[in-house]
């Protein structure tokens, strides 16, 4: 079967200005493809693209295996939730999902159907009568995909519609998000800049930056083998702390020895077998440094480190100390015996880490 | 609000304080005086007989309440060798108002529509170059406008004056809407094309019924110019189809006979009445579309 | 086809306004700047002939009062309209009770014509029944207020009837103005305990740039496009002592019918109006493009 959704070196400028550069991207019925990247990385103008909201500068797009690159917005069987969830001030929320089915002419019993069937499926029945000024964020938010839902499209398109919830209602309805999509098996397209959101909900992400994909793949292997330091550092949070080391071959595996402040530099070994430059980025995450006592499974190597600021955030806590030159995290146990200012013993998983090339940022291993 | 009541209040500043309260409201009480004052003596003047303005103050109420004035402004006065009153001409500027109004108030709408929610290459100068056009002084097209209303075999007519009024609203009507929109999302427009809505249909449907309030301030501002104006009024009319603020001035400059002041007044109030009425009804949209204009949009 | 029509209905849409606009906007202009550099006199010629309209003009007595009334209308206007339109607006922002019907009061003369303005300051301005014989009723015998007749001071009517047509147009710009300044700074500045004169004279007024920007704009588009209230106050005399560039462009376009004259000086008043417009439009539209 074809890929529901297909771009294949996709252009888009404007006047002489790249927004998005040589998009490659196919995902397959069922998927739900994530599109994440900061401010201004194009993510946004690419979802329009789909939408064929913003016409393409080069390249070809098929959705459910047609065509679509010249198709206007109406005939591609694509519904969208926006931003500002843009329901129409002047209708009732009744009004606002059944418009789309209304200009299409589709019989006004059939209309009332699908709009109890959708009204239901939300639990917004009593809102039905409501102009969107007298709902609540959370309640324009549910009509929004109620307008989306009523279409039954072939693609659902999402353009960072939790971003106006505040944090609370922002993860209830990532979660219901999720609980649709597993329901409906539907295929979907979702642009954000938070990446808890991409990770949760994706079966796909698409890493973006300046126009440019930096990486595609599911979220483990976004999160486990970032293509590069852009994808290590903005993925995760806290973020994979990036220390410059030095490496050598020792054995069958790798010498990696990391800078202190206090002259005397860290050694770990790497038992993987590998071909690394003199100069590298070595990429942890934190969860990666735990504390020593409590010991862990893998390639573990213990390590002496002066702790200079603990954070408690509840089931962990944060500890942050000066290596290479650089602030590094580590997660460690809620109970920690971890002070300021105190040498501690930690434990960092050699088995895990990342490898990045200084100057291209590109992953070594 | 620049609510200034913080400063500390003891007993002497206090004193002090609404001795400079009083001060301002009798500021305020006197400008308001030097406002009121020219309608007041018009309204007064008009109700009084001519015997009574030779010999009686400017400022005093009539002794003695007459209607005769209003009578004559109204049907009998003579505008050069008419002498039918500002009646006909009323109607004229009623005949003009309407349709100009009606008509640069649609298009604007339309105008406005697309450059703010429709962006193309050249939509931004088309913008530009009616704003250019808001401001030209009118003279600068006296000329041409005579000979082309001429050639259209519209000089002198009505439909030439509509035609005239409606062309030189587009810009201002062109910018209420544009800016009015361009507040509104484009997700707005972004939605209603995937609900599969076209363009009329996206402004019938979902535009226009967000529009209201600045219809009214772009019916107000249009009707007050069209009703208001002179210059075109006097220069693209002839003897039948004058509006009434042309007419107003003819009656009051006729050299022939006894000047009659409260005719004047009284033709001169009519003329007024139909924007003031529009002022005291609507103020809020009127100074909304005074504003609009030259606040940055 | 449809597919066409589809993408291309805004652009037939603003199709019709474009080409409006372009003749009868600046196609006219074009045509007035053509017939300004000709010998046309009650027919439009349209050999070129350099600048001897505008020579003509200048060495015209009528015009140079014209020209020179233009600025000491102007200048009076803006300046007296502008003062007291922010006075006006700062003496509303004290939370005056009644502001509503105060406001109303000050700004209506803004819905009335010209003309009708013109007429009522005419009477009310006439030596003979008017103000002067008012005041002398009172008592004041030597009491002499004849500026409307008088060549000298004619033009100061036209001053007064104006600003007391705008002014109320300026305090609303101005109260909107005040009441847009973040409320937030004005809180600052009472805590740390500067004089509320202090607070509009150092923070308020200034904050205003643009305010003061738009209304200079507005003011000077109107006093030189004053036309209606000189024909209903003065008509241009005693004499021409009142005529304003408008008033002369009329009078050569429709009653002496020197087409040649009428040109050159709209084209004169247009340039009066760009140097002052033009680079206020420029401005803002540049900053609304980015």
């Amino acid at each position: 079967m074809a890929p529901i959704l297909e771009i294949n070196n996709l252009y888009k400028n404007y006047g002489s200005v790249e927004i998005l550069k040589d998009i490659n991207v196919a995902i397959e019925q069922g998927d739900f493809l994530v599109l994440v990247g900061p401010s201004g990385c194009g993510k946004s103008t690419l979802l329009n693209c789909i939408a064929g909201l913003e016409p393409i500068t080069s390249g070809k797009m098929a959705i459910g295996g047609q065509d679509m690159t010249n198709v206007s917005p109406k005939d591609r069987d694509i519904a969208m939730v926006f931003q500002s969830y843009a329901l129409y001030p002047t209708m009732t929320v009744a009004k606002n999902i059944t418009f789309g089915m209304k200009v299409r002419g589709v019989d006004p019993a059939t209309q009332a159907e699908k709009l109890a069937y959708v009204a239901q499926q939300l639990q917004i029945e009593p809102l039905l009568k409501r102009k969107p000024g007298q709902l609540s964020g959370g309640q324009r938010q549910r009509v929004a995909m109620g307008r989306a839902l009523v279409r039954d499209p072939k693609l659902f398109l999402f353009d960072e519609p939790l971003s106006n919830l505040d944090a609370k209602l922002r993860v209830e309805m990532r979660t219901e998000i999720k609980a649709l999509h597993q329901r409906l098996g539907a295929s979907m397209v979702y642009v954000t800049h938070d990446q808890i959101e991409a990770m949760t909900l994706a079966t796909k992400i698409v890493v973006m930056k300046g126009g440019v994909i930096q990486q595609i793949g599911t979220p483990s292997e976004i999160y486990s083998r970032p293509a590069n330091l852009f994808v290590a550092d903005f993925m995760g949070s806290p973020a994979m702390n990036l220390i410059p080391a030095k490496t050598k071959a020792s054995g069958d595996g790798v010498q990696v020895e990391i800078a202190r402040n206090d002259g005397k530099p860290i050694v770990l070994k790497d038992s993987r077998n590998m071909n690394l430059p003199e100069n590298v980025i070595l990429g942890v995450r934190p969860e990666d440094i735990v504390d020593s006592a409590l010991g862990r499974a893998g390639d573990t190597q213990e390590a002496e480190c002066v702790i200079d600021i603990v954070e408690p955030a509840g089931a962990d806590t944060f500890a942050v100390m000066q290596l290479g030159g650089k602030h590094v995290t580590a997660r460690l146990h809620a109970e920690t015996t971890a002070a300021a200012g105190v040498a501690q013993r930690l434990a960092f998983d050699l088995g895990k880490v990342s490898y990045f090339e200084p100057d291209t940022g590109l992953r070594l291993n | 609000m620049t609510d200034m009541s913080y400063a500390p209040e003891t007993s002497r500043s206090n004193t002090g304080k609404i001795a400079l309260r009083w001060g301002l409201y009798l500021m305020l009480g006197l400008f308001a005086l030097f406002y009121l004052m020219p309608l007041f003596v018009m309204i007064t003047t008009s109700f009084k007989s001519l015997e009574e303005i030779r010999t009686g103050d400017l400022i005093s109420l009539p002794r003695e309440v007459t209607f005769d004035a209003w009578r004559t402004a109204w049907s009998q006065a003579c505008t050069g060798i008419q002498c039918e009153g500002v009646r006909p001409f009323f109607w004229n500027s009623v005949l003009i108002a309407i349709p100009a109004v009606f008509i640069s108030t649609l298009v604007g709408a339309l105008n406005g529509y697309v450059v703010a929610q429709w962006r193309f290459r050249g939509a931004n100068l088309f913008f530009a170059l009616m704003l250019f056009g808001c401001f030209i002084p009118f003279q600068v097209v006296l000329l041409p406008m005579a000979r082309m209303l001429g050639l259209m075999g519209l000089a002198g007519t009505i439909p030439g004056l509509i035609y005239v009024h409606v062309i030189y609203g587009l810009g201002f009507t062109t910018l209420f809407f544009r800016n009015y929109y361009v507040s509104i999302p484009s997700e707005l427009t972004k939605a209603a094309k995937v609900d599969g809505a076209g363009f009329f249909r996206i402004f019938w449907s979902i535009f226009l019924p967000l529009s209201l309030p600045i219809i009214v301030v772009t019916i107000i501002w249009q009707f007050t110019q069209i009703w208001n104006d002179f210059l075109f009024g006097v220069s693209f009319s002839q003897a039948g189809t004058q509006p009434v603020t042309v007419a107003l001035n003819n009656i009051v400059n006729s050299t022939t006979g006894v000047k009659a002041y409260n005719v004047d007044m009284a033709a001169a109030i009519i003329a007024a009445l139909p924007t003031l009425f529009v002022y005291v009804v609507a103020g809020k949209y009127f100074v909304r579309g005074l504003t609009a204009g030259s606040v940055k949009g | 086809m449809t597919k066409w029509l589809e993408e291309n209905t805004p652009k037939l849409v603003l199709a019709p306004s474009f080409v409006i606009v372009l003749i009868f906007v600046y196609g006219f202009i074009a045509w007035t700047a053509w017939v300004s550099l000709t010998r046309s006199r009650l027919l439009p010629r349209y050999e070129i002939d350099g600048f001897i309209q505008y020579s003509r003009l200048f060495e015209s007595p009528r015009w140079d009062t014209a020209f020179s009334n233009l600025f000491v209308f102007g200048f009076l206007f803006i300046v007296i309209a502008m003062i007291l339109g922010l006075t006006l607006s700062i003496l509303l922002d004290q939370n005056i009770r009644t502001e509503g019907a105060i406001r109303t009061i000050y700004l209506y003369p803004m819905a009335l014509s010209m003309i009708v303005t013109g007429t009522a300051w005419k009477w009310i301005l006439n030596p003979g029944l008017g103000l002067e014989a008012t005041v002398r009723g009172w008592g004041f015998e030597n009491f002499t207020f004849d500026w409307l007749v008088n060549p000298d001071m004619a033009i100061y009517t036209i001053v007064v009837a104006a600003i007391w047509q705008s002014s109320g147009f300026v305090m609303a710009l101005f109260l909107a103005g005040l009441r847009s300044v973040d409320q937030e700074i004005i809180k600052a500045a009472q805590v740390d305990g500067i004089p509320t004169w202090r607070v509009y004279t150092a923070i308020i007024i200034p904050s205003m740039a643009p305010i003061f920007l738009s209304a200079f704009i507005v003011l000077s588009h109107l006093a030189i496009k004053s036309f209606d209230l000189v024909i209903a106050l003065t008509g241009g005399g005693p004499g021409y002592a009142t005529d304003l560039p408008a008033t002369y462009m009329y009078a050569m376009a429709f009653s002496r019918g020197d087409i040649g004259q009428a040109a050159s000086s709209a084209m004169v008043m247009m340039m009066v109006v760009f140097t002052i417009v033009v680079p206020y439009l420029y401005s803002e539209l540049r900053s609304k493009n980015d």
